[in-house]
């Protein structure tokens, strides 16, 4: 369990403090994925970096499985950031070294196993991350994805509890996008390792965070579980990563309400409800008609979820609200 | 037919200048990068945002680095006789223009290998950091090993400059084939020898630098 205490940052420019974290309170499960998300200079790589102290707070505390790791000295720190592992955007591999021996280089810095034993430990790495073929490569001969699957392997050399990912997928294309982030679910899984991953996409946070947390200026304005945070936005600054994430805007949307007449609702269905013929069924029975103006059925993490744009016109209007409210989905009343 | 282009090529002699020279680079080389490895790496992590930043002792290296090298090289070899008679026993022949070599081009090549560091992505020393590495393993596990194609590529320049240094150490008696021009291609004016000592100069940068090269290209995994 990871949790910040009042923790805050600022950078010292040029003698001015510029702050890139105002005090923070947050709580990471053990074994849960924490998405953390926001635009450039929002403060998550600092918040991400503070939590191995590559960068060091300028207050509060933050512990670890109780343990305040800001107060460890030296020693302590490089002992405990053998036990958190972390992947990069543009993976930092060692261009000199083979993908063997770039996982097997926190082996080698943390000296606690020999050179069979380490041999076998990476075999077994490169395994999971279905690179045992490339041992011998080079990271210039391999490409992003496997790039960033060696970065994995090598992250998890150590058999961390905690695994940060800065961006991970950002400089990857979609189709490898989603087969990393499906690895690193796997992992979650099988290893039962707590993920904390920064990112500006709301995709990657709806493939496989637990919880998210949105960031703005230095600030946490808003964090919950992805379906709530994602199906129902409070924050401005949530609502427009949500939108994007879905290829719309707002004025768009607003637009194409001109259009239409009648009442204009927002449903919101999940799990098991995603299946249910409701609106079929209810507009058989309201006598309403319907069209949709936006949609999307889609997945967070594992569950289904469907969220509609309706406009309804003619029929028992107030009946067929009420069938909604009734059913197992979520209204919304936008006209 | 030899004989009669080059009537004043006296082989031997040729020979034991090039030898001389030969030991004179081999000799220079090897303490300037006993001394600038350390210095370039000391350069780069108390550098500005770098790992051990000292802004002290940097501005102090630097000055002392950029002095060094704002001499020129012929009057340094004249100044640097007292210490090399203290430190060698003698200021003349090859031990005698070791001293004055090394001290002319470590400042140098430290300045190089300081380059060829900053040249290594910040990424890959925050990786490192983040596995729990010591300032030691950063240094010998990914700086030294990440920057060799660039400290190659500084040591072959280094050894071409030094190879025209040892040309101008003639002028303290440090022998070699820059002395040998110098003392009979130019002052007994003997043109022949002149030009064979220019050819076997050239003949030596140009291994220098294309062994240099190819070394460059196996050692890089880009």
């Amino acid at each position: 369990m990871i949790e910040f205490d009042r923790v805050h940052k600022a950078y010292l420019v040029n003698g001015r403090s510029i702050p890139a974290l105002q005090p923070t309170n947050l709580s990471i499960e053990a074994g849960e994925v924490f998405g953390l998300i926001g635009h450039s200079g929002a403060g998550k790589s600092t918040l991400l970096r503070l939590i191995n102290r590559l960068e060091e707070p300028s207050g509060g505390r933050i512990l670890i499985d109780g343990e305040d790791v800001t107060a460890l000295d030296q020693h302590g720190l490089r002992r405990f950031r053998q036990q958190v592992g972390m992947i990069f955007q543009h993976f930092n591999l060692l261009s000199s070294k083979t993908v063997a021996e770039n996982v097997a280089l926190p082996l080698k810095l943390a000296g606690e196993l020999d050179r069979a034993a380490i041999a076998e430990r990476v075999a077994e790495l490169l395994e999971r991350v279905g690179l045992a073929e490339q041992a011998g490569k080079y990271p210039a001969q391999l490409s992003g994805g496997q790039k960033q699957r060696v970065g994995i392997a090598r992250a998890l050399a150590t058999r961390p509890k905690i695994l940060l990912c800065d961006e991970a997928t950002s400089a990857l294309d979609p189709q490898t996008t989603a087969s990393v982030l499906q690895l690193l679910a796997e992992i979650n899984r099988e290893l039962r390792l707590t993920i904390v991953l920064i990112t500006h996409e709301m995709d990657v946070i709806r493939r496989v965070c637990d919880r998210v947390a949105v960031l703005d200026a230095g600030t946490i304005v808003e964090q919950g579980p992805v379906a709530q945070v994602f199906l129902h936005p409070q924050h401005p600054t949530t609502r427009r990563f949500v939108l994007e994430s879905e290829h719309l805007d707002e004025d768009s949307l607003h637009a194409d309400f001109e259009q239409v007449p009648g009442r204009i609702l927002r449903l919101t269905f999940q799990g098991e409800a995603t299946y249910a013929p409701l609106l079929g069924t209810v507009a058989r029975e309201t006598g309403v008609d319907y069209s949709i103006l936006a949609g999307r059925i889609d997945r967070i993490k594992d569950t289904p979820y469907g969220q509609l744009t309706l406009a309804l016109t003619g029929g028992d209007l107030d009946a067929a609200l009420a069938r909604f409210e009734a059913a197992d989905v979520h209204l919304e009343v936008l006209r | 037919m030899l004989e009669q282009l080059l009537p004043n090529v006296f082989w031997p002699e040729i020979w034991q200048a090039s030898l001389d020279t030969l030991n004179m680079l081999a000799g220079a080389m090897l303490f300037t990068v006993l001394l600038g490895l350390p210095l370039g790496v000391l350069l780069f992590l108390t550098g500005p945002r770098q790992l051990l930043e000292q802004p002290t002792v940097y501005r102090l290296l630097s000055f002392v680095v950029n002095l060094l090298r704002s001499v020129p090289f012929v009057i340094l070899l004249i100044l640097m006789i007292p210490f090399t008679e203290l430190l060698v026993g003698t200021s003349l022949g090859v031990p005698g223009a070791i001293p004055p070599l090394v001290v002319g081009a470590t400042p140098f090549f430290g300045r190089l290998v300081e380059t060829a560091l900053r040249e290594v992505d910040r990424g890959i020393i925050e990786a490192t950091q983040a596995m729990g590495a010591t300032t030691r393993q950063i240094i010998f596990s990914a700086l030294l090993p990440e920057a060799r194609p660039g400290i190659i590529a500084a040591i072959t320049v280094t050894a071409i400059t030094l190879v025209s240094y040892t040309a101008m150490s003639g002028l303290i008696g440090g022998g070699g084939l820059g002395d040998l021009a110098v003392r009979y291609g130019y002052q007994r004016y003997q043109p022949d020898v002149m030009a064979v000592t220019v050819v076997l100069l050239l003949i030596l940068v140009q291994i220098l630098q294309s062994a240099g090269d190819r070394l460059v290209v196996h050692f890089s995994r880009k």
